[in-house]
């Protein structure tokens, strides 16, 4: 185990941001967001970002080929493949395990070369919580935020960060700045790392009724009267979709640039009345089947898909974020306690 | 006033003037209250909630109520029965689907300000006399009302209702606040100055449209935004001068039936200070066609749908000019 002094870290990330943007947790208006370090940025050790990791990944918007129109000729452009290294330093654990929800669904067949090509050249930094919100729920699908994921994890103790690597390039980027850092003794952290999972312990909403949402109940849920209740206050807005780790529908569209066509996607929402629109319109008629859609494929659908694995990490974005604070917390409550 | 509003509910439920109650319901914490409808009796004593968390203007889910059997019983806070007003006056809601009572109100607390104040994790909020105990995770501590008050609240335009079939509470008037100071701080500035505002907050957008949605003011079946035939996203732009432009042109769109309920602002997840567009034309309408409040009854013309002989010219602009 290594370590580096807290005073020391801009030496740190002047190391790693060289020759590659290294992009870090920096206050702003809206809430800690995720931006590129320069000399004098200051790390935010806010519990989470206000979007999440995701983007990096997976952007909101996309250009993927441009329409070059001459006369009766159609030039068609690539745009350049997202193939630069970075670094993200100071992903939290459930974002961390966003990603490896959003590698089962892009990096299965067919491969999404765009987010294949950006996991391949991202190195993921995670940082223990110490002061986990009260809208954290990340234990309830298994998170351990004192062993977060991603390539090199990293425990904020007192004066020092102390560095563990889960992965062969978080080793690589550990070595890369091997001078800067100090020997420690694995047991420095013990002591914190228990504190935090009693903490743990005490979360409001640390346990969620979660063992009726499986697929052998698929028609059940789908048909619950609840869905109504539960659905009335929303407003379809994409606030949800748009702050999740989670979320990874897209759509695919053209925009008139004067002189062709550009070809991007960006990120969709199913709370959208224009979501998977088909010839004769949404197939999803009012707001209380969007809403359904939304939580049927994070408790039921995707794991149907992926061994039982829920996608959702409990990082509590969409219970800040809801202009209505309605979340999957309370529907998980509303229609798991029928069943447990 | 909670337990006074919930027994007033149950009176009308009862006597069958009313068929079900939209209010607030409480939620995991002290903060995350959720408008709901109410049927019955049992529905309200188990969840029903009003406190300083009820910030949420219910007067927009009145619009559904129009296609509902009977009578539904609302509780307006001051602003929103301006929003409401303002929704009959244009044919939205219909008013005799609808009993509102009519709250006192003495500010509502923003839970984003009680965290950037210092609490990390605040599970219970309670309120003594005028100011709050902040119970965290962690643990507790007093903090002064004017410290979790929501913007809005703290620049409130009255504390008086406008509508109601009655009032629950004694409502007095606000002292005189000042909306319009922050207006006024951006038409001090250069016209640089303010572009490179509007730009910094508005690149900030990721079109998640949940001030559109929770605008009474916007209150179209289907929104341009929504029409892929009308070449513009409502997800996400191919341009980011595409995210400016939705602002801009939605503030254009509800200028002078704006109510300033600021609920816009309330629920930007990015914190882009939206209503500072819809004050702008207030003031604007304030100071060339005289004094209008948007709202503040059903009947009367609007400025801008409008005409009379003292209205300014188009030649204002020209006058006015670029700072």
């Amino acid at each position: 185990m290594k370590r580096i002094a807290k005073d020391r870290l801009s030496q740190l990330f002047d190391r790693w941001s060289q020759g590659r943007p290294l992009y870090l947790p920096v206050s702003t208006p809206a809430g800690a967001e995720l931006k590129p370090y320069q000399a004098g940025v200051t790390y935010c050790e806010a519990l989470n970002t206000n979007r999440s990791a995701k983007d990096f990944f997976f952007p909101q918007t996309e250009n993927m080929m441009d329409f070059k129109v001459e006369g009766k000729t159609i030039e068609v452009k690539e745009p350049v493949r997202p193939e630069e290294d970075f670094v993200l330093f100071g992903v939290r654990a459930c974002d961390a395990r966003s990603f490896e929800l959003l590698d089962r669904v892009f990096l299965t067949d067919p491969v999404d070369s765009y987010y294949k090509a950006r996991r391949e050249h991202g190195v993921v930094v995670t940082v223990s919580c110490r002061r986990p919100a009260e809208t954290c729920f990340c234990t309830a699908f298994g998170i351990d935020p004192a062993a977060p994921g991603g390539d090199l994890a990293c425990w904020p103790e007192d004066d020092f960060l102390y560095f563990t690597p889960n992965t062969p390039a978080g080793e690589a980027l550990l070595q890369s700045a091997a001078d800067l850092l100090e020997e420690a003794d694995e047991q420095q952290p013990e002591a914190g790392k228990q504190a935090l999972r009693e903490r743990l312990q005490k979360l409001p909403i640390r346990d969620l009724p979660l063992s009726s949402f499986s697929e052998d109940k698929l028609l059940e849920l789908f048909n619950s009267e609840k869905w109504g209740p539960l659905a009335e206050s929303c407003l379809g807005c994409g606030t949800c979709t748009f702050v999740c780790p989670t979320c990874q529908c897209y759509d695919i569209q053209d925009y008139d640039t004067g002189h062709g066509v550009r070809r991007f996607r960006c990120w969709d929402s199913c709370m959208y009345s224009e979501f998977t629109r088909c010839a004769h319109g949404n197939p999803r008629l009012t707001q209380k089947e969007r809403f359904r859609q939304r939580f049927m494929h994070k408790l039921v659908y995707y794991p149907a898909n992926n061994e039982g694995l829920f996608s959702c990490v409990g990082c509590g974005r969409c219970l800040a974020k809801c202009p209505v604070s309605m979340n999957i917390v309370k529907v998980a409550k509303a229609l798991g306690g029928e069943e447990s | 006033m909670q337990e006074a509003m919930k027994a007033r509910a149950k009176e009308l439920l009862q006597s069958g003037e009313v068929s079900r109650v939209l209010g607030w319901r409480r939620g995991e914490f002290a903060y995350d209250v959720t408008p709901a409808f109410f049927e019955d009796e049992a529905a309200l004593e188990a969840d029903f909630v009003y406190d300083a968390f009820c910030g949420a203007n219910l007067s927009k889910y009145l619009i559904r109520t129009g296609r509902m059997e009977g009578r539904t019983l609302v509780f307006l806070k001051p602003c929103d029965t301006y929003s409401y007003n303002q929704l009959v006056k244009e044919h939205r809601v219909q008013p005799e689907k609808v009993y509102v009572i009519a709250l006192a109100c003495n500010g509502m607390a923003d839970v984003e300000k009680i965290r950037a104040a210092g609490f990390d994790g605040p599970v219970g909020i309670t309120e003594q006399g005028d100011d709050f105990v902040v119970q965290t995770l962690y643990d507790a501590a007093p903090l002064p009302r004017e410290k979790a008050l929501a913007e809005r609240c703290l620049t409130c335009k009255s504390r008086l209702p406008v509508a109601g079939d009655e009032t629950l509470g004694q409502p007095q008037g606000a002292g005189p606040l000042d909306r319009f100071a922050g207006v006024e701080a951006l038409e001090n500035s250069t016209a640089e100055e303010r572009y490179e505002f509007w730009r910094g907050e508005l690149s900030r957008c990721i079109r998640c449209n949940a001030c559109r949605n929770v605008c009474p003011a916007c209150s179209c079946e289907q929104c341009v935004f929504d029409n892929k035939k009308s070449g513009v996203a409502n997800t996400a732009p191919a341009d980011p001068f595409e995210e400016n432009l939705f602002h801009i042109i939605r503030a254009f769109h509800v200028a002078g039936r704006c109510t300033d309920c600021g609920e816009c602002s309330r629920v930007c997840p990015q914190h882009i200070p939206l209503h500072l567009l819809n004050r702008k034309f207030i003031k604007d309408i304030n100071e060339l066609y005289g004094p209008y409040q948007a709202g503040a009854d059903t009947e009367s013309r609007a400025p801008l749908t409008n005409f009379t002989e003292q209205d300014c010219e188009p030649g204002i602009v020209h006058e006015r000019g670029v700072k």
